[in-house]
């Protein structure tokens, strides 16, 4: 209760210090003079990116992907900051994200430190090679790699099957080796479970992949971390979300300090989209005891897909319908 | 659907009476989850390390995001003065990083040197600047979290993950030392 409340204490606070800046300047003479010289007041921006992620943050929740990837292809697309402070912005929401739930996680021994370091090793290290590429490619060419990217996530989130409890018959060698197994309370079941996982050397491949697409793009990489703990490497799905979401908390870390020292953020832009986004969260959990979770996993698929288009339209400077 | 009657939850499985389902799981050969009978409540409570990494991931980010909320209000209600003004930020925030770097340097910092790596610190007496530090400090929690969690790692002699731990530490130590440059 007390962390509940610190928590939500701290956030009301950021939200409070934020509306405050932004409802200052309402009525000032700052905005008359503005909008006669047909330019948008400077706190117009920051309050569309709040309200933006705060809707962001309850699809995100609904939809059971990371807020992330919605962020940095819908932020990149239709507002005008550039790309270098989207990417640097979106990863830091996506790590505040982490570490806000990674404690819990643990505690409840639902994410696995045991599964998640050797496989955070290879993703932060490749996440640091990936923000390096992306910040010196030429922005045309990441916008377009990030909306194929982005719809490469539409086609794994409409096509990947989850496996509440994957079959593994025998744990591989390494993984036996690393010591990578568990056992968790499975409250559906009333039940504990004993998990262990197999095709350890594939997966931690496929985190090269993973961990330099979340440093090239700034997006966490959740949507990409749980079809592969859970359908490749066969931790039971509550295992693979819980260890996903800690395991953003250290290859975002990585990618976030290469953008922070090249400058990539500017604190205006990064705390209305993290109170956004976080407020959100908390609304959208909240829904999701009513809401039809399809319904809304097909919102979300829809809205990647617009960004995904966009991104790719803007990269290539083509003309766009909206 | 109850969970205990599913196996993959996109499937459509029929709902089945707990005894029929693990008949029929039985007689398939499907697995279902393996069963930890008798585990107590040692078995499932999480390692030492791992708690005691939650335990400082915790007290990071609740310290971490008190320091945010304080240097964005001394920022945003212009208790400090920043670098760029606030209303000026539109005509920079549609530059690339580097081109941002450079307009704002010549415009208001005035410095030998562009504002990048740790330079930001030099900088902190400005309101914007002076946010990096929450920031900063947010990204340092999981290098303090491996940190601490060494010496544990150690005194267990489990030399494998002592090495993975010490190697996490260098690499997010060589990340946040900005060594590693890049530009467009």
């Amino acid at each position: 209760m007390y962390r509940l409340f610190r928590s939500h204490g701290l956030l009301a606070g950021l939200s409070v210090v934020l509306l405050a800046t932004l409802s200052a300047p309402l009525g000032a003479q700052e905005t008359a003079v503005a909008v006669e010289a047909g330019t948008t007041a400077w706190w117009v921006w920051p309050l569309a990116l709040f309200l933006m992620t705060f809707v962001m943050g309850i699809l995100a929740a609904l939809g059971g992907v990371g807020g992330g990837v919605l962020y940095v292809p819908i932020v990149s697309g239709f507002f005008p900051f550039h790309l270098d402070f989207v990417r640097g912005a979106g990863l830091l929401v996506a790590l505040c994200g982490a570490l806000a739930a990674g404690p819990g996680f643990l505690r409840m021994n639902l994410a696995s430190l045991r599964l998640a370091m050797p496989v955070a090793i290879i993703a932060s290290a490749c996440a640091i090679g990936g923000a390096m590429v992306g910040l010196a490619l030429p922005t045309n060419v990441v916008q377009t790699a990030l909306g194929a990217t982005i719809l490469g996530i539409v086609v794994i989130m409409m096509t990947a099957r989850k496996s509440t409890f994957p079959d593994v018959p025998r744990a591989d060698r390494l993984s036996t080796v690393l010591g990578i197994y568990g056992i968790y309370n499975e409250a559906s079941l009333g039940q504990t479970v004993n998990w262990k996982i197999h095709r350890t050397i594939p997966g931690l491949l496929l985190f090269i992949a993973i961990g330099f697409a979340a440093g090239m793009f700034g997006l966490g990489a959740g949507w990409a971390n749980v079809p592969v703990l859970n359908l490749l490497m066969g931790a039971p799905l509550k295992i693979s979300v819980a260890t996903s979401k800690f395991l953003l908390s250290i290859t975002d870390t990585s990618a976030a300090w290469i953008y922070l020292n090249q400058g990539c953020v500017i604190p205006m832009m990064v705390v209305p989209s993290l109170v956004g986004i976080m407020l959100g969260s908390f609304v959208g959990v909240r829904i999701l005891r009513v809401a039809k979770p399809t319904f809304v996993r097909w919102i979300v698929i829809a809205m990647l897909l617009f960004s995904g288009a966009k991104a790719i339209t803007k990269g290539l400077g083509l003309p766009f319908f909206v | 659907m109850s969970e205990r009657n599913r196996y993959d939850q996109d499937d459509e499985v029929p709902i089945l009476p707990d005894s029929e389902y693990e008949a029929a799981r039985e007689e398939l050969k499907v697995p279902g989850p393996s069963a930890a009978r008798g585990a107590t409540p040692e078995d499932l409570a999480p390692s030492e390390e791992q708690l005691l990494y939650a335990r400082i991931l915790a007290f990071g980010m609740y310290a971490g995001l008190a320091m945010l909320t304080a240097t964005f209000a001394l920022y945003a209600l212009g208790v400090v003065a920043p670098a760029v003004p606030i209303h000026e930020l539109p005509n920079y925030w549609t530059l690339s990083a580097h081109d941002y770097l450079e307009a704002i340097n010549h415009e208001f910092l005035h410095r030998d040197h562009l504002v990048t790596g740790w330079g930001w610190v030099a900088v902190l007496g400005k309101g914007d600047y002076l946010n990096f530090l929450g920031i900063a400090f947010l990204a340092a929690v999981t290098i303090v979290c491996y940190l601490g969690i060494l010496p544990t790692l150690l005194r267990k002699r489990d030399w494998i993950y002592s090495a993975i731990a010490f190697l996490e530490v260098i690499i997010l130590a060589l990340a946040a030392s900005g060594i590693i440059a890049v530009g467009h």
